[in-house]
């Protein structure tokens, strides 16, 4: 067998940066004194000492009024009540699942705040507990809200809603949780005919735009649609979008639809797919798509 | 008290360097995707590759109610030194090294922010030519500020060392692996330079008392020094991924 394989030196790397503009922010790193006065409120990202207040992570500064953050350029997920999650199921316990959203903590899916298949309401008995591993299993991939944070950080999840719940086929991919766009939707049907759900957590779900994520229904039509074939084209289609995401992250630009679909419009001229995972096509992927979102921008 | 020849008569080390002269430093930030934080950094020959993962969950049993788990890796590769040999991770040495590292860097992370979580950092000696301690707290230090890891402020570690010249004595700092092998006292020191504190210190040989003052000003010099270019990478890299579609307005 063979197979397209190629092993760059260090020095023939290629630059991801498409950053144009010249007119940078102010940067703090850890250590450095970001103001003298003690009439401001200490935030995230900072600590007081003394009567200054110092930096402890390298980013820019968010003011408030008189609140001080230091934003770092990426960090773990931090949820936020309303956030659109994609993550996956971890343990099964007594009467609620371990979810991974690469948040600090593992978050938490209270039995309570799930939707069983087929809308049936749920009876509060002992046998419902005993078929959660039938419902969500360990491995399995969901999608969810954030219903409340917890004091010590942790999240806990919702799926109540058609729009939620266990993840069929498709492809998962992890990105910082940073590159992310706050968006009001985060369930895109693209026109391309696949349906991507950004997470706030970073974690990107794309599908086939016929297969919806939720499933509403008995268990046999459930097991249908898990094992429904998924066209050669559509695949092709899932795999190009999910380079052209791959693209978009190796230079740390910022993900929602919009610059998922000019990526993709960008990215037509390279036919093969696979030709999408070389650096050079990357980086013009990436900058033409830059390019095009500074002139919507200007526009 | 004659130590090795250290110094030539023009008051030159072995490699060419004046005894207040750091080898060459640099670095590389973000070099992995798939950790939090990563960092690669070279000084001289010595180079060091760091990973830090987290912070995330707790395993069980380690999970702390009021502070986070520092868990630090020190391994060094088949092929750092010039002696080609397999060196297992749970060996005595790494896992001192593993120790000391650990107890620089909690000196800065603020722990207190992160209840049952933990923190892994992971530090992969490629080639280890002096001084290689030093340059995983450098490296280490780099990949938890890639991470958004808060730190109360940089951690720097150099090692410095002392030198006879025409009878007086001379620190040497940032010592190379000749430096060290010829003989002469090492001092290892991991510090904050913004802060002065000192967070380890360690001296390989004895050293008289009145020599000691000389040596560790000299050690936390070279400690200024670093975090001054360090510093400057870190800007660097900050500058580089900033995009005009970032949403860094202030609200």
């Amino acid at each position: 067998m063979t197979s397209h394989v190629k092993i760059r030196l260090a020095s023939e790397r290629v630059n991801h940066s498409v950053t144009t503009n010249n007119d940078l922010p102010r940067f703090y790193t850890p250590g450095e004194v970001v103001t003298g006065m003690e009439d401001f409120m200490r935030g995230h990202g900072t600590y007081a000492v003394d009567d200054s207040l110092k930096a402890a992570v390298a980013g820019v500064m968010q003011k408030v009024n008189k609140l001080i953050c230091i934003r770092p350029r990426k960090n773990r997920y931090v949820g936020e009540i309303g956030d659109v999650i994609v993550g996956r199921v971890l343990e099964v316990q007594q009467r609620r699942w371990k979810v991974d959203t690469n948040s600090r903590l593992d978050s938490v899916l209270q039995l309570s705040a799930v939707n069983l298949p087929g809308g049936e309401l749920r009876r509060r008995s002992a046998e419902d507990e005993q078929m959660m591993r039938k419902h969500l299993q360990e491995g399995d991939l969901i999608s969810a809200e954030v219903q409340s944070v917890f004091s010590d950080g942790s999240l806990s999840l919702h799926t109540r809603s058609l729009k939620y719940g266990k993840l069929g086929q498709g492809i998962l991919i992890k990105v910082f949780p940073s590159y992310i766009k706050r968006r009001k939707n985060h369930f895109h049907h693209l026109p391309c005919g696949i349906s991507v759900i950004i997470g706030n957590n970073g974690y990107i779900w794309i599908t086939p735009a016929g297969q919806t994520n939720v499933v509403e229904g008995d268990d046999d039509e459930m097991a249908a649609v898990e094992l429904q074939t998924v066209s050669r084209s559509d695949r092709d289609t899932m795999a190009r979008v999910r380079n052209c995401i791959m693209a978009l992250a190796a230079s740390k630009m910022m993900l929602d639809d919009t610059s998922i679909m000019f990526a993709y419009e960008e990215s037509l001229k390279y036919d093969d797919v696979k030709d999408l995972l070389d650096p050079e096509a990357m980086l013009d992927v990436a900058f033409l798509t830059q390019h095009r979102i500074n002139y919507v921008v200007e526009e | 008290m004659p130590g090795p020849d250290l110094l030539s008569s023009q008051g030159l080390r072995l490699d060419g360097r004046r005894p207040n002269e750091l080898r060459r430093i640099q670095c590389k930030l973000g070099v992995f995707t798939q950790p939090d934080g990563s960092a690669y950094l070279e000084q001289g020959n010595t180079k060091v590759l760091a990973a830090v993962y987290g912070p995330h969950q707790a395993a069980k049993s380690k999970s702390l109610q009021d502070s986070v788990v520092v868990n630090c890796q020190y391994s060094m590769a088949t092929f750092s030194t010039g002696e080609r040999k397999n060196r297992p991770r749970g060996d005595r040495k790494s896992q001192e090294m593993s120790m000391h590292l650990r107890q620089a860097l909690m000196a800065a992370i603020k722990t207190e922010l992160y209840p049952r979580s933990q923190i892994d950092i992971y530090v992969e000696v490629l080639q280890a030519d002096g001084g290689a301690y030093c340059t995983s707290v450098n490296a280490a230090t780099l990949a938890l500020i890639d991470a958004g890891i808060p730190i109360k402020a940089y951690v720097i570690a150099c090692t410095a060392s002392l030198a006879w010249k025409d009878g007086e004595p001379e620190p040497l700092v940032d010592v190379s692996h000749v430096e060290e092998a010829a003989g002469g006292v090492v001092l290892t020191v991991a510090s904050m330079p913004s802060t002065g504190a000192i967070g380890l210190i360690e001296m390989s040989h004895r050293l008289h008392m009145d020599y000691f003052d000389t040596v560790l000003s000299r050690a936390m010099q070279g400690c200024k020094d670093i975090e001054v270019i360090l510093d400057k990478v870190v800007r660097e890299h900050l500058a580089e991924g900033w995009t005009k579609s970032d949403d860094a307005i202030t609200i």
